[in-house]
């Protein structure tokens, strides 16, 4: 299939016009020791043909009832209302580029100001930037404001074991680049908060935590920003933005930065990507800040509009002192959380956290009710939102095979992968989609895999 | 159609009911309420709102389905709708990422099959789909040369070169991995200055980057010698691949000697821009730096069963630069592009690409100047200011919305004052090329015959000119609207 409309008179036109007799003319500057290469690649496909490998290629994957499966860790199933995708689908959003043109480009404008709008009331922040990537690279960006912020002369990053594993890996191939490094509480993951706050010191650009953290548990936040504030350093705390429609946001604890993945908000698991980096902050940061800004103003005639603003940050116009290299992020993504937020309303993101909550407190009860089974066996009394660790009496990736080939359920996260010490501890995550039903299957199987 | 469209929060009421969720079918558990927030953050909108409000903001936009988007280094080519229905398979769409590999194979040999594809059309040994867009893969592939000088001890390698008329995300990406940027100029023919090039070659040399063709759309004359002279510094070369859409099928970086380079799936293979993103930048390696790559990448193993594909970490890898895979999503909408076209597809659009912008340029080289007049690959460059008028380059682009086109990328590359950059892309027919050089032509018409109505344009579009300097000044970034309460 292809999708070069010209005719053969066309062609010859416009060759013509050029003044080239043929179409490898056109090609004469490439050094014909290259030109022209045979590349080995599958022949051509029809439409029709195309619809039939790819369904192929899809049906390779294993069928997941969304009902059954309790993965998390970092990307989750929820419930996407019919809206998102009706929006996603219009051309006009989707086939346009970066909104250089406020004429043409006011849809795409007012859409990302209210999400900015929605994201910060939201997160309790005063900023927030048109999206970044997604919430690792949101999170790198973050400690690179604050590296910024205190001029480069502070080295220091402490950040907490219980951010999430790849977060901390993405980081540190953000600070590679950098003079500053990244030092982790306690690597086996249970680093108290108290710990943390032993390691600010006079060289600390930021203080980094995640919260509910990467275990699902909500963070002692009490007198964290006030410690690294005292040392001169800022603030940084990920977070899971469903969480954020049940309990406080971090600008009523002192967050300085937010940075969250906001996949959740109506976008699929999609195996990783893509995904939305959210970006928030104090309006004091505001020239920090990485990433597209959209602004209030008026036209020519006094009419309410939207630009693009304080583009003095970024790279086309600063380009090696820009605060950033960030160009394409996530718009398209931000446009389908925007969506969400907006369907939802408060009292819909409240009712999913709410379910988030009420059904994965369900699973724990019922899965620590079973012989050999503890649930936050490190931190038994700390409310937890829609994850928690169970330890189990077998490895992981045993029971884990038994549950998916005998009752087609997909378990948790096995998080002796990333955190040695928590061999045979698996974070189930569970959501609004779990059923009950789905739950007490999962409690079963549990329960046979290990008798 | 002129009013401001009222926000949500401005169209919020209190109480009005968006979706139903199901009621918890669990036994209750105490909320730990020292910790809940009482504020409404959200606006309250029905679904009709909901869909009203939003379906009234696509009509203030503009995409390449709505019309010719001839804006330069971004490749606004059509995006064919059979990938949007296949990216939205549930098969691929609701797969999770630490799904047990048994259970996403069909992903990770699409991941591997598309790696093995961008290696073959550009000539690298590895590909790995890590970045998240152009600008990431540029900032990962200079952390793979910043890696590969570390290892062997060369640790004084700090200076990379860019041409002056390079992309912003260069400089901006040298920095962000710790180099220093050193600007080199064009010479008289839009090529890289040779002898700037030699001059700045020297063992604090890390490498280049370079945009081939570059942003004036011509293909580098000398580019066997920059990769010599570089190379022979101990330097590596950096290819800028966002022009990839002349090159695909006509030429591989990796045969001219590019040692890493990424790919926009966004731009050559037609992933939608979506206003902004996502994107998908993968990087390519030769094979002195396929090690150092981001991963985890897609392998193919063979066990007993047959193949079995999984992620694997390259050897010397800089590790991630994102979550999980990168922007999976995008990489089966380029797998089916590829899978559509084929060799010879792939040729084929981008001599039409080609084809396309040299028609353009010789229909527009009377009225506007082109300052490097020859043969061009997939996009040009001419002054958009009109002779002997003050009409300038912002004028026309703005004159261009009424006449139903999207401007080209206006004011780049910075070497061409009041440049317009203009890259028509392959999927644009004869006639809608012919509609814009009449646009063209009859906007420089006007600057003469009536200056005032194109100054003052645009005129048909929802807005008129936009204060950019009351946004800058005044910081309205957020709606402040109060929330109705109950």
């Amino acid at each position: 299939m292809s999708y070069v409309p010209h005719t053969d008179r066309e062609r010859r036109d416009m060759l013509a016009a050029i003044g080239v007799a043929s179409m490898e003319d056109l090609f004469v500057d490439v050094p014909a020791r290259v030109r022209f290469p045979e590349l080995k690649l599958p022949p051509a496909l029809t439409e029709p043909d195309l619809m039939r490998e790819m369904d192929a290629q899809a049906a390779r994957n294993f069928f997941v009832d969304p009902a059954l499966s309790f993965l998390g860790a970092g990307a989750y199933r929820h419930f996407r209302p019919a809206t998102i995708d009706y929006v996603l689908s219009r051309g006009e959003f989707s086939t346009s580029y970066t909104q250089y043109q406020p004429e043409v480009s006011q849809g795409m404008l007012q859409a990302l100001f209210e999400y900015q709008s929605m994201i910060c009331r939201l997160t309790g922040m005063e900023v927030s930037n048109a999206s970044h990537y997604d919430g690792a690279t949101a999170m790198a960006e973050a400690v690179l404001l604050a590296l910024s912020a205190a001029s480069g002369k502070r080295s220091k990053v402490v950040i907490s074991p219980a951010v999430h594993p790849q977060y901390r890996d993405v980081l540190k191939s953000y600070l590679s680049g950098t003079h500053a490094a990244a030092v982790v509480g306690d690597e086996n993951g249970t680093a108290d908060i108290a710990q943390l706050k032993s390691l600010i010191d006079h060289d600390t650009a930021a203080l980094v935590i995640q919260n509910p953290n990467f275990f699902g548990q909500w963070e002692p936040v009490e007198g964290l920003a006030d410690a690294v504030h005292r040392a001169g350093g800022l603030f940084i705390v990920v977070t899971d933005p469903i969480s954020l429609g049940l309990f406080r946001p971090p600008g009523t604890y002192g967050a300085d930065v937010v940075a969250a993945e906001g996949q959740s908000l109506g976008i699929p698991p999609y195996f990783g990507g893509p995904h939305l980096g959210i970006f928030a902050t104090r309006a004091a940061h505001v020239r920090r800040l990485s990433g597209h800004l959209v602004g209030e103003t008026v036209d020519a005639d006094g009419r309410r509009g939207y630009v693009l603003t304080l583009a003095t940050r970024e790279q086309h116009i600063r380009r090696a002192k820009a605060t950033s290299n960030i160009c394409t992020n996530s718009a398209l993504c931000a446009l389908a959380a925007a969506v969400y937020l907006a369907t939802m309303g408060t009292r819909g993101l409240r009712q999913v956290a709410e379910l988030c909550f009420q059904k994965s407190h369900y699973a724990a009860a019922e899965i620590g009710r079973l012989k050999g089974f503890a649930i936050n066996p490190h931190a038994p009394t700390r409310p937890f939102f829609k994850e928690f660790v169970v330890r189990l009496p077998a490895p992981v990736a045993a029971i884990n095979e038994h549950l998916r080939q005998q009752y087609g359920i997909i378990g948790g996260y096995d998080l002796g992968d990333e955190y040695p010490q928590l061999k045979d501890h698996m974070l189930i995550a569970v959501t609004e989609l779990n059923t009950r039903a789905g739950i007490d299957q999962l409690v079963m199987a549990l329960r046979k895999a290990t008798t | 159609m002129r009013d401001a469209i009222a926000t949500v929060y401005e169209r919020s009421v209190a109480g009005r009911p968006g979706v139903d969720l199901p009621a918890s079918d669990v036994p209750a558990t105490d909320l730990p309420v020292d910790e809940l927030r009482r504020d409404r953050s959200l606006p309250e909108l029905s679904q009709l709102d909901v869909v009203r409000h939003y379906l009234a903001l696509s009509q203030r936009n503009f995409g390449v389905d709505s019309g010719f988007y001839p804006l330069g280094s971004c490749t606004m080519k059509f995006n064919p709708k059979v990938n949007e229905v296949i990216a939205r398979h549930p098969g691929f769409a609701e797969t999770h990422p630490l799904q047990p590999l048994e259970t996403v194979q069909g992903n990770l040999a699409l991941m591997f099959e598309l790696q093995g594809w961008l290696a073959e059309i550009g000539g690298f040994a590895g590909v790995s789909l890590q970045p998240a867009a152009g600008a990431h893969g540029e900032f990962t592939g200079l952390l793979m040369m910043r890696a590969y000088h570390r290892e062997r001890g060369d640790l004084k390698r700090t200076r990379i070169l860019i041409p002056d008329s390079a992309h912003g995300t260069n400089p901006a990406s040298t920095t962000m991995a710790g180099f220093t940027a050193v600007e080199v100029p064009s010479n008289g023919r839009g090529n890289i200055d040779l002898e700037a090039v030699r001059a700045a070659c020297n063992d604090t040399l890390a490498g280049i980057m370079m945009t081939n063709p570059n942003t004036l759309g011509l293909f580098e004359e000398q580019i066997r010698e920059v990769v010599r002279l570089v190379r022979e510094a101990g330097g590596l070369v950096y290819g800028d691949g966002a022009n990839m859409n002349a090159l695909a099928g006509i030429a591989r970086p990796g045969d001219l000697g590019f040692d890493v380079m990424h790919f926009n799936l966004h731009k050559t293979f037609s992933t939608p821009h979506g206003g902004g993103g996502p994107g998908s930048g993968p990087v390519g390696a030769s094979a002195r730096l396929r090690d150092f790559l981001p991963g985890p990448v897609a392998e193919l193993a063979l066990n007993d069963s047959g193949p079995h594909y999984r992620p694997a970490m390259p050897a010397k890898s800089i590790g991630r630069v994102s979550t999980f895979f990168g922007n999976f999503g995008m990489f089966v909408r380029a797998y089916a592009y590829i899978r559509q076209h084929g060799a010879a597809g792939l040729r084929a659009n981008s001599e039409h690409a080609v084809l396309n912008a040299n028609y353009l340029r010789v229909k527009l080289h009377d009225a506007f100047t082109v300052p490097f007049d020859r043969v061009c690959m997939h996009e040009f460059v001419c002054s958009g200011a009109v002779p002997g008028t003050a009409v300038r380059a912002l004028d026309v682009s703005k004159r261009l919305l009424d006449y139903g086109f999207h401007p080209p990328t206006n004011y780049f590359p910075l070497i061409v004052p009041e440049a317009l950059m203009i890259e028509p892309t392959e999927t644009e027919a004869k006639p809608t090329l012919d509609a814009f050089v009449d646009a063209m032509k009859a906007i420089a018409n006007e600057a003469r015959s009536d200056p005032a109505l194109v100054k003052t344009a645009p005129h048909r579009t929802p807005l008129r000119r936009l204060d950019e300097v009351k946004a800058a000044r005044e910081l309205v970034l957020s709606d402040r609207t109060q929330i109705a309460s109950d």
